[in-house]
């Protein structure tokens, strides 16, 4: 399990416009690069400073290559960055409110507890 | 020694600037009554004549990340920009840059780690809508200069309730201690009960009506015994996925102090969420004041 690792990803699509696009378009491309490139990347350190051991589980790269919300919230992934970066990449395919409603039909089997987000 | 003029706890909603900029068929139907509401809400803040203004909010993974994230934070910086592209893409909310008020960013430092507050600091620091929300709302001039205070209440593992009132408490007798003849607003921000990315988001109402009664009551009435009693970092789960945010509410108690009941307090009950605002004036109130509660 590497909750950081998914938060890290949603955190560092989410702010880039170029990437929320990408990983709309192309997840699996986006989801592949990103972990080559720059899971491993400390974002307050220069590029060739760089972490070495960072690496998504098999579960957590296909939730993250089929846009899986509810895969992602059963992992644990912090809830707040993925439902931003979905709405950024899907709210618009959708009426007022229609996509953020939807969201969250799709994890009416989920009840409390719910995963644990701590990192 | 300066002023606490108002105090001031209020929700942040991130929606408030577009729906009450909105026009025509755009404007929703509920925007024209959550307008008014905040107008004499803003009046509150208005007739304190506040000097400055100390801004209690939390970061949103903005500048704030998980490779080094601090519990309770001062900015101290001649001047801090504010909001996000984020922000910008989903909330509509406008690039601002707001001035800061270093020394008593300074004072709050010194006197908050004499006090056994491990405050974090930062020099640059961009501010999110937990800080721009109650700035439109409040003072949509953004003509004072401010000193940013940002909790975690987003990045588990959190500080406990308790630490957040006694932070707030501290606040308040350090802005007093402050050498200085300004006239200091303290303004927080957080939710009641809320839910995001969850099962119960975006419901007709907030998640758990019952505990926002709740809320709403122990706020308006100072009543931190109350609840402290019932409120605890695991409690927070139940009324919603979000519903942490609540323990900047409770800041806010602790600066406004024990029994101090608001001197305005008004909610308005909105999809998704409650709406809470509260003003206590500890000095007496302004003139021309009606007691709204």
């Amino acid at each position: 399990m590497s909750r950081y690792l998914l938060d890290k990803f949603l955190y560092t699509v989410d702010r880039d416009p170029d990437l929320v696009e990408r990983y709309r378009e192309d997840p699996a491309g986006t989801v592949a690069w990103w972990e080559a490139e720059m899971a491993n990347t400390i974002l307050n350190c220069t590029a060739a400073e760089k972490s070495t051991w960072l690496e998504f589980t098999e579960p957590e790269r296909r939730a993250l290559r089929q846009h899986d919300h509810v895969a992602l919230f059963e992992m644990g992934a912090h809830p707040f960055l993925t439902l931003t970066l979905f709405i950024a990449m899907f709210e618009r395919d959708h009426g007022p409110l229609e996509y953020q409603k939807a969201y969250g039909a799709a994890m009416a089997h989920i009840s409390l507890p719910y995963p644990d987000i701590a990192t | 020694m300066a002023d606490v003029a108002a105090v001031i706890a209020s929700t942040h909603h991130p929606f408030y600037y577009r729906a009450s900029t909105a026009t025509g068929a755009d404007r929703p139907p509920f925007a024209d009554e959550w307008v008014a509401k905040i107008e004499r809400f803003r009046e509150t803040l208005t007739r304190a004549e506040p000097d400055v203004l100390v801004m209690v909010g939390s970061d949103h993974f903005h500048q704030l990340w998980l490779d080094n994230m601090p519990q309770f934070l001062v900015g101290k910086a001649p001047f801090f920009d504010a909001n996000f592209y984020n922000e910008e893409r989903e909330f509509g909310l406008p690039r601002m840059t707001l001035r800061g008020e270093e020394d008593l960013a300074a004072h709050l430092l010194r006197d908050g780690l004499d006090r056994d507050f491990d405050l974090a600091f930062s020099n640059e620091l961009r501010i999110d809508h937990s800080i721009t929300c109650p700035i439109i709302t409040l003072r949509p001039q953004a003509d004072l200069p401010i000193v940013p205070v940002y909790t975690n209440i987003f990045a588990p593992p959190l500080p406990q309730p308790r630490r957040f009132v006694a932070l707030g408490k501290a606040i308040r007798e350090m802005v007093e201690s402050w050498e200085s003849d300004k006239r200091v607003a303290i303004i927080g921000t957080g939710h009641l009960s809320l839910e995001l990315g969850g099962p119960r988001q975006f419901g007709e109402h907030g998640p758990d009506p019952e505990f926002d009664r709740k809320a709403v009551e122990w706020i308006a009435g100072g009543d931190l015994e109350g609840c402290l009693a019932e409120v605890s970092l695991e409690s927070l789960h139940s009324p919603g996925n979000a519903t942490h945010g609540f323990m900047d509410f409770m800041l806010m108690m602790g600066v406004a102090g024990e029994g101090q009941k608001a001197d305005h307090v008004d909610t308005l009950d909105l999809f998704h969420t409650m709406e809470a605002y509260f003003t206590w004036y500890p000095n007496g109130a302004p003139a021309g004041t009606e007691h709204s509660t």
